[in-house]
């Protein structure tokens, strides 16, 4: 009776497994909410060219749902939208763009605008995660930057907005930093430097960035992908995890203001941000690294399985217009790459952004590494122990 | 007995050792709860720093909406949950402890599985489960549901319902059965001996188990956290983000009202079983 | 005349006795039917959302991962299993073990004196003192976690009290002893309450007659308190172990991500690193591996949970 119990319940298991779609290619049957639009872009670019959901300018089609990283969106621009457009928005937050791969990769997650870095939308248009956006929804995009308009990830746009721009670096206190210490990596990497600061560094939770440093320092590229030199870096991350008072991509400024660190790895605008809040902005200083570091832009995108494509693409309009884009900008401290925008946005996010010509010239982007993408993440989930 | 109990009371050192460790750990216990009181009045946005005391975070706490929104989540799931939970627990401890039949064996060790399974190993079970059967209600119908309150639900009950058995069952284990075999004497069916007497006797084991269940929904954050969704965030989850997001005493402030809460639920709980006895 | 009536009544008596083993097999049919009756929704629930899921996590460990992390359910594998053995697994695996015995240890050596303090207490002050325990116990253990993280950040009450005690500044928190000091007093009360059970049902004329034969109170409670209570202390070890062991809040929230304990490793395999299959097999081991506690627990202990 018992063996029989078993046997039932093994081959209900495998059905259940077996069915709802789950074909042996790229689970593109999983995700719930992909039809209207054959979204399996697949391996082989075999895939039909997907339609967009036939959204006009201003068009509204419920509340919505902002998936976005954490202090980046100005409440009162939500606030704005909702009463221009009478549409509420949600926001939930994710630390890093590998845990916001990883929460809407399943589908239908519920959200319904992501802001998903330059790699990541690559990645994500690969998985057929994306809306394809409509010309017609988002006029505002003219307002970008030539510089920004072709990007590699998304040479046409189709499917992303870039709006907010920065880099990775190291934020100090100057207070407690000896008076001239070496603006490098070497802070955290090199025992010699940085052992005086030992229990007092926070580093970001994030693979690409902080094995990105680490690959940095030692004068790979950001997107190296050997495994010696991926090893190397993960050697140093795991080296330096002992005087790492935490992996954080959320709370840095904090530890960093609230005097639980002197050095916290961040991004150049949050960082500002928390030090304007401050009435000590002199104590402060964000830099980035000599040996080089990352520049990345930060792009709004619409979930293939959202429920409210237009409502959505009427809200990335709204922020890629000339006053909202500015007013975001004075607000996190980010550079915009919206060329209407930049002559309202105060001199003060424009100064803070500066970078030395030198350092600027190693700045990298982070790249989608295709297969070797997953690279990054397990060698640094070793290091991080 | 408590004279035997005087013999026993150690004397001399050992007294005064076992005093100072009693006393240790309510100040171990208490400590930080009655600072985390009274820093949720801190004017300073620094948790630690003390900056004078003021109402602020209580008064942003009830204009907050997803905080309002979170708590709201989280009495609607708690109260769902264990309204069903308690009904089919006890329905389980009865069959249980009262009846024998096929599978009983079987059915007996399911029961405890959820209470020994660590809750990251269910929280991964339910997620899979939901994310399988969302898609296989996609691929048959066409229409699908996203993970929200209902899969929260639907969670909770699952472990709940063991909860409330286990506790039942120990009600129904320590009565006398002669007491049943009386009311099934005088009673004309098992219905009316049921309802009368073993159903009145086991009340405050139904009670217990409610109340368990009550607290334990409450309290559940990794489950939560892995079948819910956008706008479906229950309070402690919420808090949760909020600690590894950004640590000001708004925090303090919301746990000072959920800890005000537990204690008027253990009032009320010691009440109702006053009342019973 | 007695002799020819004895067969017709041993025939009666055989006729009633089949008669009576007939109905009381019916009755017992009919109560079986009465109880899988009772047992059906519950069962049915606890197979619907438990069982299969279950089963679906333990198809999914021998499932594939794609290169951008999403799971194929097909090439079928043991990789996920093979992947346990690997030194990096088995070394976080035995921190959350010396961690989680070591937070049991810690709860039995300071809770064993304080339950047996109230069990010799006064009917009234023993219930007076279980209620303290119980409210910070009642409240949510978000918040009571979160409590030390609060404590224990420098410049923090903790560090303040050692700086004014000249023991110099602390910075407790984002160690391993943080998460200990996180685990003792989330579960302290589950080794507490038990334990108190256990000592609160021994027979203390025993002990009053130990008292006569040995020489000293502490080889009366050596000897004869000691093991009476070890079901209590077997079952509160178990129930603080258990939790600890697979714990996710406690070291999120005061390991900083630097003491990886297997809780947090699980979930990361969900949320970061993108490995189903693995992180399937973790949980269904994790899950096997307190089983075989509870089950030592069971044998050892007695069946009162």
């Amino acid at each position: 009776m018992r063996t029989r119990l078993l046997a039932i319940l093994a081959l209900l298991a495998l059905l259940v497994a077996a069915c709802g779609g789950a074909s042996p290619i790229e689970g593109d049957a999983e995700a719930p909410g992909n039809g209207g639009e054959d979204a399996a872009a697949g391996d082989d670019g075999e895939a039909t060219e997907p339609a967009g959901a036939g959204c006009e300018e201003g068009e509204t089609d419920g509340d919505i749902v902002l998936y976005n990283w954490t202090e980046y969106m100005d409440p009162e621009l939500l606030e704005k939208f909702e009463e221009e457009y009478g549409v509420s928005v949600t926001e939930d937050f994710y630390p890093s763009n590998e845990e916001l791969l990883a929460r809407v990769q399943g589908g239908a997650s519920g959200y319904d605008v992501i802001v998903p870095s330059d790699y990541m939308v690559s990645i994500m248009i690969e998985e057929g995660l994306l809306l394809r956006l409509d010309e017609a929804a988002v006029p505002n995009r003219e307002n970008i930057s030539e510089d920004f308009a072709s990007p590699p990830y998304d040479p046409d746009l189709a499917y992303s907005m870039p709006f907010q721009y920065g880099t990775t670096g190291l934020g100090v206190n100057l207070d407690e930093m000896p008076d001239d210490f070496p603006r490098s990596w070497a802070l955290v990497f090199d025992p010699e430097v940085a052992d005086q600061f030992s229990g007092r560094i926070s580093l970001l939770d994030d693979p690409r960035e902080t094995m990105g440093a680490a690959l940095k320092y030692l004068g790979y590229g950001l997107n190296e992908t050997s495994d010696e030199a991926l090893q190397e870096a993960a050697d140093l991350v795991s080296e330096a995890r002992n005087r790492v008072a935490a992996f954080t991509s959320d709370q840095y400024t904090d530890f960093l203001v609230g005097g639980e660190t002197i050095i916290g790895h961040g991004f150049s605008g949050t960082f500002q941000f928390a030090f304007v809040e401050t009435d000590n902005f002199e104590s402060w200083e964000y830099f980035v690294p000599e040996e080089g570091g990352t520049i990345w832009t930060d792009n709004m995108a619409v979930l293939a399985d959202s429920e409210h494509p237009c409502s959505s693409q009427t809200f990335i309009n709204f922020i890629l217009d000339a006053d909202n884009g500015a007013q975001l900008s004075n607000w996190t401290y980010y550079e915009s790459p919206n060329a209407a925008a930049q002559d309202q946005i105060d001199d003060e996010v424009t100064e803070l952004a500066d970078i030395p010509d030198d350092v600027a010239e190693r700045l990298e982007f982070i790249e989608d590494t295709g297969d070797d993408e997953i690279k990054f993440t397990d060698y640094f989930n070793r290091a991080k122990g | 007995m408590s004279a035997t109990r005087d013999v026993v009371r150690p004397t001399g050192n050992a007294r005064r050792a076992l005093s100072a460790n009693a006393w240790l750990v309510f100040a171990f216990f208490y400590a930080p709860i009655i600072l985390l009181v009274i820093f949720s009045f801190n004017d300073n946005r620094f948790v630690g720093v003390w900056g004078g005391g003021s109402l602020r975070w209580y008064r942003e706490m009830f204009a907050n909406r997803p905080v309002l929104n979170s708590l709201q989540n989280s009495l609607i799931v708690a109260f769902a949950s264990t309204i069903v939970s308690t009904v089919l627990g006890t329905f389980t401890a009865l069959a249980l402890e009262r009846f024998r039949f096929r599978g009983r064996g079987a059915f007996d060790g399911l029961v405890y599985l959820p209470v020994i399974i660590p809750d990251v190993t269910m929280a991964v079970m339910m997620l899979l489960f939901f994310a399988r059967a969302s898609s296989l209600l996609y691929g048959t119908m066409g229409a699908t549901f996203g993970l929200g309150i209902g899969t929260i639900t639907l969670s909770h009950i699952a472990f709940n319902i063991s909860f409330v058995a286990i506790v039942v069952r120990a009600r129904l284990a320590g009565m006398d059965p002669s007491l049943e075999e009386a009311a099934a004497d005088l009673y004309a069916g098992r219905w009316e001996a049921f309802r009368r007497v073993t159903l009145p006797l086991i009340m405050p084991g139904i009670l217990g188990g409610a109340l368990l269940a009550l607290t334990l929904s409450l309290d559940e954050v990794v489950i939560t956290s892995f079948v819910s969704g956008p706008g479906s965030t229950t309070l402690p989850v919420y808090v949760f983000g909020l600690v590894r997001r950004g640590v000001t005493p708004l925090i303090n402030a919301v746990s000072t009202v959920m800890l005000m809460a537990s204690m008027l639920l253990v009032l009320f709980s010691l009440l109702v079983q006053r009342r019973s006895q | 005349m007695a002799q020819t009536t004895l067969p017709p009544r041993k025939a009666d008596q055989l006729e009633g006795q089949a008669a009576t083993a007939e109905l009381e097999k019916s009755a017992e049919r009919a109560a079986s039917r009465r109880g899988m009756f009772m047992a059906a929704p519950g069962f049915v629930y606890l197979f619907l959302f438990f069982a299969l899921p279950l089963l679906i996590v333990f198809v999914y460990s021998f499932a594939n991962r794609s290169p951008t992390g999403r799971t194929i359910l097909a090439n079928w594998n043991l990789d996920s299993y093979q992947r346990l053995l690997d030194p990096f697994v088995v070394q976080i695996a035995w921190r959350s073990f010396v961690l989680a015995a070591g937070a049991t240890a810690i709860c039995l050596l300071v809770g064993y004196p304080f339950a047996y303090f109230i069990a010799t207490r006064s009917p009234k002050v023993r219930a007076a003192l279980l209620v303290l325990v119980m409210i910070p116990f009642w409240s949510n253990f978000l918040v009571r976690t979160y409590a030390w993280r609060m404590l224990l950040g420098s410049g923090g009450p903790v560090s303040q009290v050692t700086e004014f005690l000249g023991l110099g500044e602390t910075r407790l928190l984002f160690t391993t002893t943080a998460v200990m000091i996180g685990l003792v007093y989330g579960y302290l009360p589950f080794m507490i309450l038990p334990l108190y059970a256990s000592i609160e049902r021994v027979d203390f004329s025993l002990v009053e007659a130990s008292r006569d034969l040995y020489a000293s109170g502490w080889q009366a409670f050596r000897r004869v308190t000691w093991p009476l209570t070890r079901p209590g202390v077997v079952a509160g070890s178990i129930l603080v172990f258990i939790p600890s062991f697979g714990a996710y809040v406690t070291p999120e929230i005061l390991g900083g991500s630097r003491t990886t304990m297997l809780g947090s490793y699980i979930v990361r395999q969900f949320l970061q690193a993108r490995d189903w299959p693995f992180g399937s097999s973790l949980s269904f081991v994790i899950m096997l591996a307190m089983l075989g506690a509870a089950f030592v627990y069971f044998r050892v202990g007695g069946k009162t949970l």
